[in-house]
C-alpha cells in the first residue's frame, strides 16, 4: 500500500450531469510520477473526467483534493493549483503566433524570466525536432508538427500533472512513437504524473503503469496495466481490451 | 453624359489643386467618422467579446436585437439622437444639436451594433476554445481576455473597418443632427446632396470620387487583413 503522501490528486464522490449522469466517481487517486491510461468506449465520460480534474468543468457534486487539500472554488489558490497542471485537448489548438511564442505561453503566464523562457523553449523545440520552425506561424504546421508543439507547450512549465486527451489521434506512426516517447520520458525524468485518455488500448498498454477502464460514466476497473490486460477482474474490461463492443 | 464627364475632369482638378472647401469637408468627415468608430470600438469590442464567450442559447434575444440595430436605417438613428439632443429632449440642456459632437454620437449609435455583432461572431467562432486553452495553460483572467482578443484580431479589425465604412458613407443621421452647416457640420455625404441640388456637379462628383477612393482603400485593407489572417 502506497503512502498517502504520494498521491497528487484525489477525486471523492464526483458526479456530473448533462441531460443524464455522465460521470460518477466514488474515489480515484493519482500517484506522483505515474502514467495512467484511461480507456473506455466513446461517451464513457473519459474527457469529462479530464476536464473536471483540470478545473475547466465544475462537478455537480463531490470534491477534488490536490496534495491532500481541497481545491478552492475560486481565487488565487485555485489559479495556483490550476497552474500546476495542464490539459492537451483532443482538438489541436495553437495560437496564431510563432511556434516559439506558443511554447513560451505558459511560462510567460507564470512570469518566468526571459532567460529561463528562452532556454526552456530552445531545449524543448530541440527535443521535438522543431528548432528550424521556431519562427514559423503555428497555424501553418502539419498535424504531427502541431501536436508536437502542443505537447512541448504543455510541458514547458513542468506541470506536476499532465492530462492528455487522445494526444495521438490522427497522427502517423512516426509521430505517435515520438509523442509516446516524450510522455514516458517526462514521467520518468521529471516525475510528472500523466493521465492519458486514449481509444487505443494498445497505446495504453505500451505506456501506462496503471489503466482505468470507464464505461457509462463509472470506473469499472483500475489496476496495473498488465493485470488489466491479462487478468482483469471484470468481464466488461476483458471484452473491451480484447477489442469487443462493450455497452 | 458629357456633364458627368466634365464633372469628373473638374473633380480631378479640385482634388489635385487641393481645393480648400473640399479639404475642409473631407477633413471633418474623417474626423467625425474616425472618432465615432474609435468610441464604437471601445464599447463594441469588450461587449462583443463578452457575448461571444457566452453560450449562444443564453444570448439569443440579445443577438436578435444587435443584428436588428446593425441594419438600422441612418435616418432612424438620426431621428432618435435628434429627439434626445433637441431642446425638449433629455440631453437638450447640453446644447449639442447641430455640432460635430452630435454627429459623432449619431455615428457611434450606428457603428456600435456593427462592431459588437461582428466581434461577437468572430469570437464565437474560436473564442471558447481559446479561452479554455489559455486557462488550461495557467493564464489569469487578464491574459485570457487579451489572448481571446488577439486570437480574434482579424475578425475584430474587420468589424472596426466595416463600422467605419458604414458611418463615413451614411447621410441620413448626420444630416438630421448636424444640419449640414457650411464650415461647421458639413461632411462629404451631406455636401454631395447639397451640391447636387444646387447643380454644382463638379464638387459633388469630386466628393463622390473621394468617398469611393476611401472605400477602396478601406476594403483593400480589409481584404489584406483577412487574407493575412487565413494565410498566416
Amino acid at each position: 500500500m502506497a503512502n498517502h503522501e504520494e498521491f497528487l490528486i484525489e477525486l471523492k464522490g464526483i458526479r456530473k450531469y448533462y441531460d443524464r449522469e455522465v460521470l460518477h466517481v466514488e474515489q480515484l487517486l493519482f500517484k506522483k510520477g505515474h502514467v495512467y491510461g484511461v480507456i473506455g468506449p466513446s461517451g464513457a465520460g473519459k474527457s469529462t473526467l479530464l476536464r473536471i480534474i483540470n478545473l475547466l468543468t465544475p462537478p455537480d457534486s463531490g470534491t477534488l483534493l490536490f496534495h491532500d487539500r481541497p481545491i478552492p472554488a475560486n481565487g488565487a489558490g485555485r489559479l495556483a493549483i490550476q497552474r500546476k497542471m495542464t490539459l492537451v485537448f483532443q482538438k489541436t489548438l495553437l495560437f496564431k503566433d510563432s511556434v516559439r511564442n506558443n511554447v513560451a505561453y505558459g511560462l510567460k503566464a507564470r512570469g518566468f524570466p526571459r532567460s529561463v523562457i528562452d532556454e526552456r523553449v530552445g531545449s524543448l523545440l530541440k527535443q521535438v525536432g522543431m528548432t528550424d520552425l521556431a519562427a514559423r506561424r503555428a497555424d501553418t504546421l502539419s498535424g504531427g508538427e502541431a501536436q508536437r508543439v502542443t505537447i512541448a507547450r504543455a510541458v514547458a512549465f513542468e506541470p506536476e500533472l499532465l492530462l492528455l486527451d487522445e494526444p495521438t489521434a490522427n497522427l502517423d506512426p512516426g509521430n505517435v512513437e515520438l509523442i509516446e516517447e516524450m510522455i514516458t520520458k517526462l514521467a520518468r525524468n521529471k516525475a510528472i504524473t500523466v493521465v492519458m485518455v486514449t481509444h487505443n488500448v494498445f497505446q495504453a498498454r505500451r505506456i501506462a503503469d496503471q489503466v482505468i477502464f470507464i464505461n457509462q460514466g463509472r470506473i469499472v476497473e483500475m489496476g496495473p496495466t498488465e493485470k488489466i490486460f491479462s487478468a482483469p477482474d471484470h468481464e466488461n474490461t476483458r471484452l473491451f481490451v480484447e477489442g469487443r463492443m462493450v455497452y | 453624359m458629357s456633364r458627368l464627364f466634365e464633372g469628373i475632369i473638374e473633380a480631378f482638378r479640385l482634388i489635385i489643386t487641393l481645393n480648400p472647401a473640399l479639404l475642409q469637408i473631407v477633413s471633418l468627415s474623417l474626423r467625425v467618422s474616425g472618432m465615432a468608430v474609435v468610441i464604437a470600438a471601445l464599447i463594441g469590442i469588450p461587449l462583443g467579446a463578452l457575448l461571444g464567450l457566452k453560450p449562444e442559447k443564453k444570448t439569443r434575444l440579445l443577438n436578435k436585437i444587435i443584428f436588428t440595430f446593425m441594419g438600422m436605417p441612418p435616418v432612424v438613428a438620426g431621428l432618435i439622437i435628434y429627439l434626445i439632443l433637441s431642446r425638449q429632449g433629455p440631453l437638450g440642456v447640453l446644447g449639442l444639436l447641430y455640432t460635430p459632437t452630435a454627429m459623432i454620437i449619431a455615428q457611434v449609435f450606428l457603428a456600435s451594433p456593427i462592431v459588437i455583432g461582428l466581434t461577437m461572431i468572430g469570437i464565437r467562432a474560436r473564442g471558447c476554445d481559446v479561452e479554455e486553452m489559455a486557462r488550461s495553460l495557467g493564464a489569469g483572467s487578464v491574459l485570457i481576455a487579451w489572448t481571446v482578443i488577439m486570437e480574434s484580431r482579424f475578425a475584430i479589425l474587420g468589424a472596426i473597418i466595416t463600422g467605419f465604412s458604414r458611418v463615413v458613407a451614411e447621410v441620413g443621421a448626420v444630416m438630421i443632427v448636424g444640419g449640414n452647416i457650411a464650415g461647421h457640420t458639413r461632411v462629404m455625404t451631406t455636401a454631395i446632396v447639397l451640391e447636387t441640388r444646387k447643380g454644382n456637379f463638379e464638387l459633388a462628383i469630386g466628393l463622390g470620387l473621394i468617398l469611393l477612393i476611401i472605400s477602396f482603400i478601406i476594403n483593400s485593407g480589409l481584404y489584406s487583413i483577412q487574407k493575412g489572417g487565413k494565410n498566416g
